[in-house]
């Protein structure tokens, strides 16, 4: 049984926003508009965090990618009510869109605010919703959702690896936001096999994990950021 | 200090419910519109979507939950006080406990409406329940929000029946003095009251019995609300302190809510002879007792807060010290603290007028109180990126002003329908005759027990 994991390499992202566009676009998140995007309606599964550091004009610009973590022992998946939040068996904190019944207590317990709450029925500006992805459910008002580390591609990758009668190979899998990006920061795969590129970077000497002392053994690991410039 | 007798007692007391006056019809229009209009902001924010509310990313609780653990906290006025005098025996309690119980089911009735409110897809809240479904789909018995719905129900089941078995004989009363439809109406009611020594003995045995099982029900309650909290990992909500600060806060609001009850009823049944000031006085002094334990379960759970010196949890701690917060963390601590503390620590003010003034005081001030523990930490949890400001949109507001509105007319209904003091305990205390009162009710009489 794989464990999927993540790494971010913070020496190569650059902030463009790539990723989030294609997670945008991968997992027909719908957009709220500027409106209601100001009063914290948007949805972003994956976010670059931007933080300043220093005085003006010797300020530093760092990016940081954030999205769902997947932790180990996540605080979403035991204050569900109902199992819409809940753990896979390859580590995933998969969330069962029609099980919610949008208490939103995953997304208080969640300490990266990763977990987004539909307050409208789903609507794109045209002429996005024709490049909706048909892999993916819609999610109708009233319910929680996040990012799933793709959770399509890795099983649909899974299905032909098995119709193949083959393991599926490193870097085979790739959720939308490592797909999309141009410095490849972003790392996907299985952190059970130790020979996986994924495995490898996240025993850098450079790893951190992310709020690592709430306890919640994330699955994405940071690479500490060694260059000052942008 | 006069001494109603028998037949005096079922004069006053009756009246409200044999003649009806234009004022009835206009407090229940008046606090009936409220209503309307809370429902009519509750079905708007179904069908609109729940965005018209102030709910935002990252603060997605806001005035609903905060309406839900303060009517859970007004409950706990009734049954648990109510059950503590019966079982001290304290004969000053006897005009006292009915109004404060029936608080308690109507506060309970409120506040387990707001889970659902909240709710994103309320037509869904029965998958709270665990009823056998055909996916064999269980709740998740780790959540708090399902021990929620267990502790809340217990508490309503036990203290309906609490209300429910005093009120019998009463209805036996009105059943033989009505004629018609209220005769049917309040006979089925009565259960076949006779008056015999063994129903006497039954409803005596009965009440011992649930006035014991509902004391640990009510403070497992509030400790299970404040299990939603402090279960998350949440700076300046996980802690083990809230168990019993939200049981202390509780009883605190809910006395309060009793003391503004108990000043109305009196106003405007004209109940002066049965509600004396020995009787605010005596909730006086244990809302000074709450305030004092109030402050003390703050300062502690602050001062913890400080000396650890987490960086996350002082990021909140500063949100409600001097922070954006900070105007209604201090009107908090004057309305739970400063004020209660002048009003009833000083004999002089301990009068009527001075419970009722302190009494609105704490409501507003416990109100906030479970504002500011839940908002702040929401808006400032962690990472820096993500804080945001939380503001209540009309909706929250109409639906909170709704129930309010909802509680007075709840009550209103109910002083319409069902003596507000208990007609043969108010007797049994006055009149110690064979007939009416099994020998385990001898004591003090009316006010002569000054706590």
């Amino acid at each position: 049984m794989a464990r999927w994991g993540m790494t971010a390499d913070l020496d190569r992202c650059n902030g463009c926003g790539g990723c989030v566009v294609a997670c945008h676009a991968e997992n027909n998140i719908s957009t709220v508009g500027p409106e209601q995007a100001s009063r914290g309606r948007a949805k972003h599964w994956i976010r670059v965090e931007r933080y300043w550091e220093g005085d003006f004009p010797d300020v530093k610009l760092k990016f940081r990618p954030t999205m769902c973590q997947q932790c180990g022992n996540a605080p979403c998946e035991p204050v569900c009510p109902t199992y819409a939040s809940h753990h896979t068996e390859d580590g995933l904190n998969a969330q069962v869109y029609n099980r919610c019944i949008g208490t939103r207590y995953c997304a208080n317990a969640c300490p990266y605010n990763a977990r987004f709450f539909d307050f409208f029925n789903p609507s794109w500006e045209k002429p996005l919703q024709l490049q909706l992805n048909p892999d993916v459910s819609l999610r109708e008002v009233g319910v929680m959702e996040k990012c799933t580390f793709c959770v399509q591609r890795i099983r649909g990758t899974q299905t032909t690896a098995k119709a193949e009668a083959r393991e599926v190979r490193d870097g085979e899998i790739q959720p939308a936001c490592v797909q999309a990006c141009s410095t490849r920061a972003l790392v996907f795969g299985d952190l059970e096999d130790p020979e996986s590129a994924v495995s490898r970077l996240s025993r850098s000497p450079r790893g951190s994990k992310l709020l690592e002392d709430v306890g919640t053994r994330p699955a994405v690991t940071y690479l500490a950021r060694l260059t000052d410039e942008i | 200090m006069t001494h109603p007798t028998g037949a005096q007692i079922n004069r006053d007391l009756l009246r409200p419910l044999l003649f009806t006056s234009w004022r009835f019809y206009l407090l229940v229009a008046f606090f009936g519109f409220f209503v309307l209009a809370g429902l009519v902001a509750w079905a708007a924010q179904m069908t609109l979507g729940f965005g018209i509310s102030g709910i935002r990313w990252p603060v997605y609780w806001g005035f609903y939950v905060t309406n839900f653990v303060f009517w859970i906290g007004i409950s706990h006025a009734g049954t648990l006080i109510s059950a503590i005098l019966r079982l001290v025996n304290a004969g000053w309690r006897r005009p006292v406990t009915r109004c404060a119980e029936v608080i308690t089911v109507f506060a309970l009735l409120i506040g387990a409406m707001f889970p659902i409110i909240h709710l994103g897809r309320p037509w869904l809240a029965f998958w709270l329940f665990p009823y056998p479904s055909e996916r064999l789909l269980w709740p998740n018995f780790r959540s708090p929000l399902v021990w929620d719905f267990f502790a809340i129900n217990t508490y309503l089941t036990g203290s309906i029946l609490f209300l429910f078995l005093p009120m019998i004989p009463d209805f036996a009363v009105i059943r033989d003095k009505a004629t018609g439809m209220r005769r049917r109406i309040y006979g089925a009611l009565a259960l076949g009251w006779r008056g015999t020594p063994k129903q006497w003995h039954r409803l005596e045995s009965a009440m011992q019995i649930m006035a014991i099982a509902i004391i640990p029900v009510a403070v497992s309650v509030h400790t299970i609300v404040s299990f939603d909290f402090s279960m998350a990992p949440v700076p300046m909500w996980n802690t083990t302190v809230f168990g019993p600060y939200f049981v202390a806060g509780a009883i605190f609001s809910g006395i309060a809510g009793l003391l503004i009850a108990m000043a109305l009823l009196r106003k405007f049944l004209h109940l002066e002879d049965y509600l004396h000031p020995v009787h605010f006085e005596n909730l006086g002094k244990l809302l000074l007792v709450m305030a004092l334990l109030w402050g003390y379960f703050v300062f502690n759970e602050r001062l913890v807060t400080y000396y650890g010196n987490e960086p996350a949890e002082m990021t909140v701690f500063w949100q409600t010290q001097n922070g954006p917060y900070a105007p209604l963390f201090w009107t908090m601590v004057i309305g739970n603290f400063v004020l209660p503390l002048i009003l009833m620590g000083i004999k002089r003010f301990r009068t009527i007028t001075g419970c009722v003034i302190a009494s609105i005081s704490v409501v507003v001030g416990m109100w906030l109180e479970r504002f500011l523990i839940i908002v702040p930490a929401l808006s400032h949890k962690y990472l820096p990126y993500s804080f945001g400001i939380y503001r209540p949109n009309p909706v929250e507001i109409v639906i909170t002003a709704a129930t309010f509105a909802a509680m007075a007319l709840l009550y209103v209904l109910f002083a319409k329908f069902v003596p507000i003091i208990s007609l043969w305990e108010l007797k049994a205390g006055e009149h110690p005759s064979p007939e009416l009162i099994p020998p385990a009710t001898e004591e003090h009489r009316l006010g002569d027990l000054h706590l």
